[in-house]
């Protein structure tokens, strides 16, 4: 079963894509079997998904094999033997990485399309929801299992797509719309960066496959190149991890369906972005700059994000931002060196990511679409399910010992620490204080405090509850595979090349507990003891509050240079098409037309015209030719002259 | 006098010419019908003299001539029974009404 799974891996996401067409072209009017198929095929790639992994564990070596796609001739190869012909390639890949990203893809996919059965329950879009949720699970799989940077750039285009398909899902609804859009565009902007990185790659080492170049890489010595390409690369997970500053879409994208909040939170889609820094570490890490600049990413992100989020007041825009500040962290950690850590908060923020999100879609579900926590409260009597699992991935989240977040945190804490980033060190440990506030924040106000006598809400079906419960027990226990002290812990298979480990520090674990303790603390003094009034501190801090709740303006910022600079480039653009473009070609057209006119008044129409304008010139030819060349003359009319 | 070769050449060139001054000139279309067998008999009569006085043992010329008074033959009947039929159409030879084909 291992050895199957592992040297059959593209079954993975072939199991998907075999549910989306059989429910997008089959089952459209078959709700009940759509959802069946579709969560029967995602369990199937998650129980070899577990094989994988299984087999990794085991043997944790790197698995690779390939089928050549197709190849492109250029006449420089046709002419001179040395030079290669572009050879393209599909191939499965798998190392420790892609194990754990199949093991967290297909956990979080299967235990959001169970969900959807109960939240999705009775929208008209059923079957649609399903298909999309399955293209959505094998674009991912696809992308995690690549082995070359074309098919990863295939898959990671399809992942946008179908994110622009599930934020739109119900495109009835303007905001729908329009954020869809904006996920669509704002990705593209970082996914050209990416392209042409990708091309670059392409024409200096002649090779797109990863173990390739990672060989590759090591002697080529041009720094500067290298460089222009991780930063092009970088534009990718920059705008699909919604790095700042291309992070706008990432909060818009809550007018989907809260479930598809969750997958594309946690599991795919904004994962895509440091799965490829992973997978692209040996490019990264060759220059010096490629891995501060990530880290630079990250650590601003991660205190952007985490900023704005304790101004907000949607229960979904806190978690969106949340991602954001999270996503940061694990960006900084890569860019910090510590390819485990990054890897391994992806992988525990994966666990309570989807958990708080799902939880806060049983909230939305239970209160009829309101989504503003000061409309909440006291949630925690009727929903206790709800409420206590959404608290255990607010600690998680939080970082208190011992639940998953806490043991990740850590090693991206650790990793700023002993590698003598002392900067990011407190930039990580502040941003760890403001999500134990914001998250607490949102959870005393909205669970606890009092209840609004005109909320009604009800405790969500078994399948919604089922996995808030599955994803609560690994916020609980995800981390442990990942304990400083335990010998074949997840940095032993999951790692850089070379990199060594850092001793685990007490100091760094007590801090780091503390912080998140007083935030938490700061969080229930404010908005459960309610000993300081929140409006007073908005009051006396105006500019800031302001500021924060308005997300630094960026949106408006981004509007303001496409009102003014995107749009007069397109006035100009405008005059020049309709001036100069146009003008050429109707000048040409009205040349021909007037020259046209001109002459039609040759056409007399009386065949006596046309014959004397014969005669006459076939009596011009004859001159023309008696006074030019005489002997010509002669020989066409045939020597009798002489 | 001695008639020679030119002197042939410049009678045909005369009747050519008058043949071609009728073939623009005229609006009657038998006229005009009249000015192009001008014409093809100043050639006939060029092939002749050149028969006579350049190639005299050929039949070259004649044979030339025989086939052009055929086609002409051939020609003028095509040529009247087209002006016959137009005339039947439009009560007129006049070829100056005839310009359809005008822009």
């Amino acid at each position: 079963m291992v050895d199957f799974a592992i040297h059959n891996a593209w079954l993975i996401p072939l199991l998907p894509a075999i549910s989306f067409v059989l429910i997008a072209f089959f089952f459209q009017r078959a709700k009940a079997l759509s959802a069946f198929t579709s969560i029967v095929c995602i369990l199937a790639a998650f129980t070899l998904a577990i094989s994988v992994v299984i087999g990794i564990i085991h043997n944790p070596e790197t698995v690779e094999y390939s089928v050549r796609w197709f190849s492109i001739e250029n006449v420089a190869s046709l002419l001179d033997a040395n030079v290669p012909s572009i050879n393209l390639e599909i191939g499965i890949l798998i190392d420790p990485i892609t194990a754990m990203m199949l093991f967290v893809v297909t956990l979080v996919a299967s235990l959001v399309q169970i969900y959807s059965v109960g939240y999705m329950h009775g929208d008209p879009g059923y079957s649609s929801y399903f298909a999309y949720q399955s293209l959505f699970a094998m674009s991912m799989l696809g992308l995690v299992l690549s082995n070359n940077f074309l098919m990863i750039f295939m898959f990671w285009e399809l992942v946008g797509l179908c994110s622009y398909l599930l934020i739109g899902f119900w495109f009835g609804k303007y905001s729908a719309r329009e954020a869809a859009k904006k996920a669509f565009i704002t990705n593209r902007v970082g996914d050209f960066g990416l392209l042409l990185g990708i091309l670059m790659i392409q024409v200096i080492f002649g090779t797109l496959n990863f173990l390739d170049l990672q060989s590759a890489i090591g002697s080529y010595t041009n720094m500067a190149v290298l460089t222009v390409i991780t930063l092009l690369v970088l534009c990718g997970p920059i705008g699909k991890s919604a790095q700042f500053p291309l992070h706008v879409w990432l909060p818009d994208a809550m007018e989907g369906p809260t479930p598809v909040s969750a997958l594309i939170h946690a599991a795919t889609m904004v994962v895509a972005g440091v799965y490829l820094i992973a997978r692209a570490y040996f490019l990264f890490s060759a220059t010096e700059t490629g891995l501060t600049a990530v880290a630079y990413v990250g650590g601003f992100t991660a205190l952007f994000a985490a900023s704005i989020a304790i101004a907000q007041d949607d229960i979904k825009r806190i978690l969106a931002f949340s991602t954001l500040s999270q996503l940061g962290y694990m960006v900084m950690a890569l860019g910090l060196a510590s390819l485990t850590a990054g890897m391994f908060h992806l992988m525990t923020h994966a666990f309570f990511k989807a958990l708080l999100f799902l939880g806060s879609g049983s909230v939305i579900h239970a209160l009829h679409e309101k989504q503003n926590i000061w409309d909440m409260g006291g949630l925690s009597k009727k929903m206790p399910v709800t409420t206590w699992t959404f608290v255990i991935g607010a600690l998680a989240i939080a970082g208190i010992f011992p639940l998953a977040g806490f043991w990740s945190k850590d090693e991206i804490l650790l990793a700023a620490y002993a590698g003598g980033h002392t900067g990011f060190y407190i930039l990580g440990s502040f941003v760890a204080f403001l999500t134990a506030f914001y998250m607490f924040r949102l959870v005393f106000t909205a669970f606890f405090g009092k209840a609004k006598p005109e909320n009604h809400p009800h405790e969500s079906p078994f399948s919604m509850a089922l996995p808030l419960v599955i994803l609560a027990f690994f916020s609980i226990v995800g981390g442990l595979v990942g304990i400083p002290g335990l010998e074949h812990g997840f940095g032993h298979y999951v790692h850089a090349p070379g990199a060594e480990h850092h001793a685990p520090s007490m100091m760094v674990m007590v801090s780091s507990t503390i912080i998140a303790v007083a935030g938490i603390t700061l969080a229930w003094v404010i908005y459960a003891a309610k000993l300081v009034s929140a409006d007073r501190i908005a009051a006396t801090f105006r500019p800031v509050y302001l500021l924060l709740k308005n997300k630094y303006y960026i949106d408006e910022i981004y509007q303001w240079v496409i009102d003014n600079i995107v749009d007069g480039l397109g006035k100009v653009m405008y005059w020049v098409d309709i001036y100069i473009v146009n003008g050429i070609v109707n000048g040409t057209a009205f040349i021909t037309r007037w020259l046209g006119g001109v002459f039609r008044f040759v056409q007399t129409g009386r065949t006596q015209d046309y014959a004397l304008i014969i005669f006459s010139a076939v009596v011009l030819i004859a001159l023309f030719l008696v006074y030019n060349n005489a002997d010509q003359v002669i020989t066409v009319v045939g020597g009798v002259l002489k | 006098m001695n008639v020679t070769l030119n002197h042939f050449l410049i009678v045909a060139a005369l009747l050519f010419g008058i043949g071609l001054y009728g073939v623009l000139a005229k609006r009657n279309a038998i006229a005009i019908l009249m000015g192009i067998e001008l014409m093809l008999n100043a050639t006939n009569l060029n092939l002749i003299a050149f028969t006579r006085y350049i190639t005299p043992g050929l039949l070259t010329g004649h044979v030339f001539a025989i086939f052009v008074i055929a086609v002409a033959a051939a020609e003028v009947a095509v040529g009247l029974a087209l002006v016959i039929t137009i005339y039947r159409d439009r009560v007129s030879v006049n070829v100056d009404d005839l310009n359809i084909m005008k822009w």
